[in-house]
């Protein structure tokens, strides 16, 4: 049942976004021909589009509406950490003497299901002064370059970012010694 | 000049400051990864930043809506290529500048 409602939320949301990207014109900013010919080329491409992308989005587990609730208040603190992490290559870019101390840290955490360990990938490489490395995802294992020692703390010691995104993902309970 | 014209060119000018700062970063910088630093953050943000003042100078169209996507698919694929790129240098051992090596 999940799965055809995927499939139909899929297909909904690439025709929309066909709608936007094709039937609309540019000036003036008005709607465009929508006659049958159009509109079935429309459908046809988003059924191919649905066909091809069907494992990738709307993967609708248990509880996924808590999950996309809580996300949002981590996204809007994550594009704050982009706009910190850029201040802060800005700063070193343009110090006379160039404040770097490059170092590379490993760390396990308790996230494991894909969709998890792909935020925390890309919001480690978008927060200040850390890049992903490597992801092993049996252990959620990473390996992180710092460009600064001080800078890998927050990761290694205090675990923000992990905690945030266990709470959103709602996988705290592993155990990470097992 | 409106009111709105004046903000969007602040974000596009805010926009090319870190672009520039990212070039800086990139030539200034010792090694592969700490110059992937500057190209892979300083590009985020400056690119987000600029489209983000097109899109208040252009008001509320489909134009917008396409520049909101267009932004959106730069955060999701930036770190993604600065992913692949440092993984790429990290497998084949690329040397990595040190503070104590190099004083």
């Amino acid at each position: 049942m999940g799965k055809k409602l995927s499939y139909i939320l899929t297909f909904i949301v690439m025709f929309l976004f066909w709608i936007l990207l094709s039937a609309w014109q540019l000036y003036p900013d008005t709607p465009g021909k929508f006659d049958v010919i159009h509109i079935s080329q429309g459908i046809a491409a988003a059924a191919l589009t649905t066909y091809l992308s069907r494992r990738v989005i709307f993967d609708l587990s248990k509880k996924w509406y808590v999950k996309f609730l809580r996300a949002i208040p981590y996204v809007a603190w994550e594009l704050w950490q982009i706009v910190l992490a850029n201040l802060d290559v800005a700063y070193r870019a343009l110090h006379p003497k160039m404040p770097l101390d490059p170092v590379v840290v490993e760390f396990e955490t308790p996230l494991r299901s894909d969709l998890a360990l792909t935020f925390m990938a890309n919001s480690i490489t978008l927060t200040p002064g850390t890049i992903t490395i490597m992801v092993e995802p049996e252990k959620g294992k990473f390996v992180v370059h710092a460009i600064d020692r001080k800078l890998a703390k927050p990761l290694v010691v205090d675990q923000t970012m992990q905690k945030k995104l266990a709470y959103v993902f709602m996988e705290g309970q592993h155990d990470s010694s097992a | 000049m409106e009111a709105l014209h004046i903000i969007s060119a602040i974000f596009m000018f805010a926009g090319c400051f870190f672009m520039i700062t990212g070039a800086i970063g990139i030539i200034r910088f010792p090694d592969f990864y700490t110059r992937l630093h500057a190209a892979g953050k300083c590009d985020t943000l400056g690119e987000v930043l600029i489209i983000l003042g097109f899109m208040i100078y252009q008001g509320l169209s489909f134009l917008t809506i396409k520049l909101f996507f267009l932004s959106f698919f730069i955060l999701l694929a930036n770190p993604v290529g600065t992913h692949a790129l440092i993984k790429a240098a990290y497998v084949t051992g690329v040397k990595m500048w040190r503070r104590e090596e190099n004083g």
